[in-house]
């Protein structure tokens, strides 16, 4: 017992005192920490939460993609150029020539035949975003076909806006991936879904060198990439679930870039000499769904009282400064068609003047599920502040993230406060579900958010279907942006914010830009001096 | 004099009986308490079940994410047996458990057995540590609280303990991260190794430091055990708090007893009456404080594990539960209630043979 005391203590002394145990982060390799908790897959056809889609972005090359630097224009990505025909149905891409995969493999038209086949077969949460234009299981090799080793041809069942399909492309879904590997890993065919779901086979910046869910993963740059080898040679990402914990992380110079800094966090670390902040706009929106199955959300009046009695302002400053920023429209800054209008301010006289003609005077009750999550539920308590000076008395039923969404799926919500991220770089993702209602019955297929606030609107839903096979860029931007207007004045829709992502960084650190989604965070220009 | 003694002379004053006899008794207290073990587990089981099935999270939606299209949702919930009655849902699970398949976790895509395998050892090892220096300290310290009651030395042991025990570990812990990793950086920050290090260590048992020991990469173990100092001292300051109170009364029970007051009058040393006699028979009902007190930490600790980025048990049950992941919640439930068991039965056993009473 003595001895054994004597030997416990002696090891925790020297522990103590190993005061150069802590290495710094290796020259050529790139350490993060963030929140990669939500992972469910590294297949990039079924990848379609934040941290996935990111490592698909990393990992393979689409035939398209955008530039961030200029608006997001569409550019070649593994395809050197293409056309559209007169009639808008077929498009045809001509590949860049040489491309290898990691493996070594050549990227040929038979392997983006593949990994559209499988995307579109295996209709996993992102499947939507191709299978929208007419594809599925049974067509979709007599619709994607390899006309030559370095051509393809496409498609689609309708005249769509090209810079629909176009935009389509750029997603994650649309990676192309190494036909012959992916086909070796095949289990009872599942298009090497289950070893995909932890590997790679891509031609992009990095491959997968290991992937342990919920504790990191690493990426190994491609020294043969088509754009040229990355500016590192390894990225590792690991998950630090506590912001605080990743704050001390990159203080002490352990991490190079920390990705989930709250918003006190951010303000503290920018004071510091060895840190600097980027910043980039997220197609996010934070928006209020006001349930119009409550007979009060169903009077117009109602629904515009509320848009002039949250305090925009007052909430941007106290609570998610720097973090999001005032957008009261459903397109994100960044989208074809998107607008910087912001009628409403916040005038709650003006508020009690709608409620008065509305027959309700005194106010009303009414409840709002909320997460309890960092800022959601303190711009809940603000909105709950800011109503009861129009008598509207709001009370807030707290819940986790996936119980409040439960709930609003099912409409059995009064109000759900939550953020709406686009599915892809198109107007039409927003404008679908925020413009869109085919059905308002409980049967109906498509449920968007229009049909989960019950807001039953055949006009709109037909303008909007009628924007996507709008072919000139031009005219579909106006119709998006008279659309925005409309649906502010009207909707069952308060929308309040723009996320704008921020992450803090060594100083050694440069080239990390945060783009609009998370297909295009890229990692290979991040250099360390 | 014989009967003051009987503790500490154990297995010389054991009844006496036949060999056989004594293992029947053996063979008869193993399977009631391996009876009492499978009931427990069921009931564990068909609870858990119960409750991951009524809460009102749809884990359709952990699979398929917010965004999903009408017939991707229906397909995933067809896929994870959800259109059948909950009785047959339960009778599948308790079938496949029986094989030893806890099924898939939606989160991580991988058996969760084989994900438990991967978080345990990180659980363990934090575990263990924090056992340790809970009864390092946590033992003499009570000793002295109940040696000189009611002066100084009991004070400051109740105010450890009570330190210990009301303080939020997370504080604890991020106040620990910043005086020791960030200002004077004695220890490593985050994580249970530093990134310079992690390919060195191939896991074996999962448990980096004896994978380290054992393949002689001993700058990696230094690296390791200084990530693991500051974690294990909070969950130890922890453990420490409970272990000084019930050392403290036991030892007070024990100084009163008679055979105490005896051995003084026989002369022998203040030093060998309490830590030899006392703390000898203090010992038998500490070791079910301690092994409860482990299997608490072996839970994993949430907190703990979410600050210092620790990939533990407690946080993968947690993640699970947050996300509807009920196969890991329902895995991860099934092996805490395994551990606790396991452990109550071991320190049950230790007691019978510490205190030749219980036989």
């Amino acid at each position: 017992m003595h001895h054994f005391t004597k030997l416990v203590t002696a090891s925790t002394m020297i522990a103590l005192m190993a005061t150069a145990a802590y290495a710094q982060t290796p020259r050529d390799t790139v350490v993060m920490a963030k929140q990669i908790d939500d992972i469910i897959s590294l297949d990039p056809a079924e990848a379609f939460e934040f941290s996935g889609v990111e490592v698909g972005a990393n990992v393979y090359d689409k035939l398209i993609t955008v530039d961030v630097a200029r608006n997001n224009a569409l550019i070649g990505d593994l395809a050197e150029s293409w056309t559209v025909s007169a009639d808008n149905l077929t498009y045809t891409f001509k590949l860049r020539s040489g491309v290898k995969f990691h493996s070594g493999n050549p990227l040929t038209a038979a392997d983006v035949v593949y990994s559209f086949q499988r995307a579109v077969t295996l209709n996993k949460s992102p499947g939507f975003i191709l299978t929208q234009f007419g594809f599925d299981k049974d067509n979709v090799l007599q619709k994607v076909k390899a006309v030559n080793d370095t051509t393809v041809e496409i498609t689609v069942s309708k005249p769509f806006a090209p810079t629909f399909f176009l935009n389509c492309l750029t997603s994650g879904v649309a990676s192309i991936v190494d036909s012959k590997l992916v086909m070796a890993n095949a289990k009872d065919g599942d298009f090497g879904n289950g070893w995909l779901k932890l590997n790679s086979a891509g031609s992009g910046a990095y491959s997968v060198r290991a992937y342990r869910p919920n504790e990191q993963y690493a990426l190994e740059a491609n020294p043969n990439w088509y754009k040229g080898a990355p500016k590192n040679r390894r990225v590792i990402v690991r998950h630090v679930a506590e912001p605080a914990s990743q704050r001390l992380l990159l203080e002490k110079g352990d991490i190079d870039v920390a990705r989930n800094l709250s918003k006190d966090q951010l303000a503290a670390v920018r004071e510091k000499a060895d840190i600097s902040l980027v910043q980039g706009d997220k197609g996010y929106i934070l928006y209020l769904g006001l349930n119009t199955k409550n007979p009060n959300f169903a009077k117009p009046e109602v629904r515009e009282a509320l848009k002039w009695l949250v305090d925009y302002d007052s909430i941007e400053r106290n609570i998610v400064a720097g973090t999001y920023k005032p957008h009261e429209s459903f397109l994100p800054q960044g989208f074809l068609g998107a607008i910087t209008d912001k009628p409403y301010k916040f005038d709650p006289a003006k508020a009690k003047e709608l409620l008065a003609k509305a027959g309700l005077p005194n106010g009303f009750s009414v409840t709002m599920d909320v997460r309890s999550t960092a800022p959601i539920t303190d711009i809940a308590q603000a909105i709950q502040a800011n109503w009861a000076q129009a008598g509207v008395k709001l009370e807030l039923i707290p819940g986790d993230g996936k119980q409040t969404l439960t709930k609003y799926r099912a409409r059995t919500h009064d109000i759900y406060i939550g953020q709406w991220g686009p599915d892809y770089l198109d107007p039409h993702t927003n404008a679908e579900t925020f413009a869109i209602n085919e059905n308002n019955g409980e049967d109906a297929k498509s449920k968007t958010l229009a049909w989960r606030n019950a807001w039953d609107i055949p006009e709109m839903t037909k303008i909007t279907q009628a924007a996507v096979l709008e072919s000139d860029a031009g005219k579909r931007a106006a119709t998006y942006g008279a659309l925005q207007r409309e649906h502010q004045k009207i909707s069952p829709f308060v929308i309040m914010f723009q996320q704008v992502e921020v992450s803090a960084q060594r100083k050694n650190v440069s080239g990390w830009v945060i783009g609009p989604t998370s297909d295009t965070n890229l990692y290979a220009p991040i250099v360390k001096n | 004099m014989a009967s003051s003694s009987g503790p500490m002379t154990g297995p010389a004053t054991a009844p006496s009986g036949s060999g056989p006899g004594r293992l029947t008794r053996w063979g008869k207290l193993l399977s009631r308490e391996l009876t009492t073990v499978a009931i427990t587990m069921f009931g564990l089981l068909a609870i858990t079940f119960l409750i991951a099935r009524v809460i009102p999270i749809d884990p359709v939606l952990a699979v398929v994410g917010d965004n999903a299209r009408p017939d991707v949702y229906d397909a995933a919930r067809l896929a994870l047996g959800l259109d059948k009655p909950l009785w047959q849902q339960f009778a599948m699970y308790v079938g496949k458990v029986f094989t030893g398949d806890l099924g898939t976790s939606i989160l991580t895509a991988q058996p969760v057995i084989s994900d438990i395998k991967r978080v345990f050892p990180a659980t363990l090892e934090l575990a263990t540590l924090g056992t340790l220096v809970g009864i390092t300290f946590g033992i003499p310290l009570g000793v002295l609280a109940a040696v000189y009651q009611g002066r100084w030395p009991d004070q400051l042991a109740r105010f450890i303990g009570l330190f210990g025990y009301s303080i939020p570990i997370f504080w604890l812990g991020l106040m620990g991260l910043l005086l020791f990793y960030a200002k004077l950086g004695w220890v490593s920050g985050p994580g249970r190794i530093s990134i310079a290090y992690q390919d060195f260590v191939m896991p074996v048992t999962g448990v980096i430091l004896l994978d380290a020991a054992m393949q002689g990469e001993w700058d990696a173990f230094w690296n390791a055990l200084s990530h693991l100092v500051l974690p294990s001292a909070v969950l130890g300051m922890f453990s420490l708090a409970y272990i000084s109170r019930m050392t403290r009364s036991f030892m007070i029970t024990e100084l009163q007893q008679q055979y105490v007051i005896a051995a003084r009058v026989k002369g022998m040393s203040e030093a060998r009456v309490i830590w030899r006699h006392a703390l000898r028979n203090a010992l038998v009902p500490l070791t079910t404080v301690i092994a409860l007190s482990y299997a608490n930490l072996l839970e994993g600790s949430v907190l703990t594990e979410t600050i210092f980025a620790w990939p533990g048990l407690g946080r993968y049950i947690t993640n699970g539960l947050l996300n509807a992941d009920m196969n890991a919640v329902l895995g991860g439930t099934l092996v805490v209630g395994a551990i606790f068991i396991g452990v109550n039965l071991f320190a049950d056993i230790l007691g019978r043979i510490f205190d030749p009473r219980t036989r």
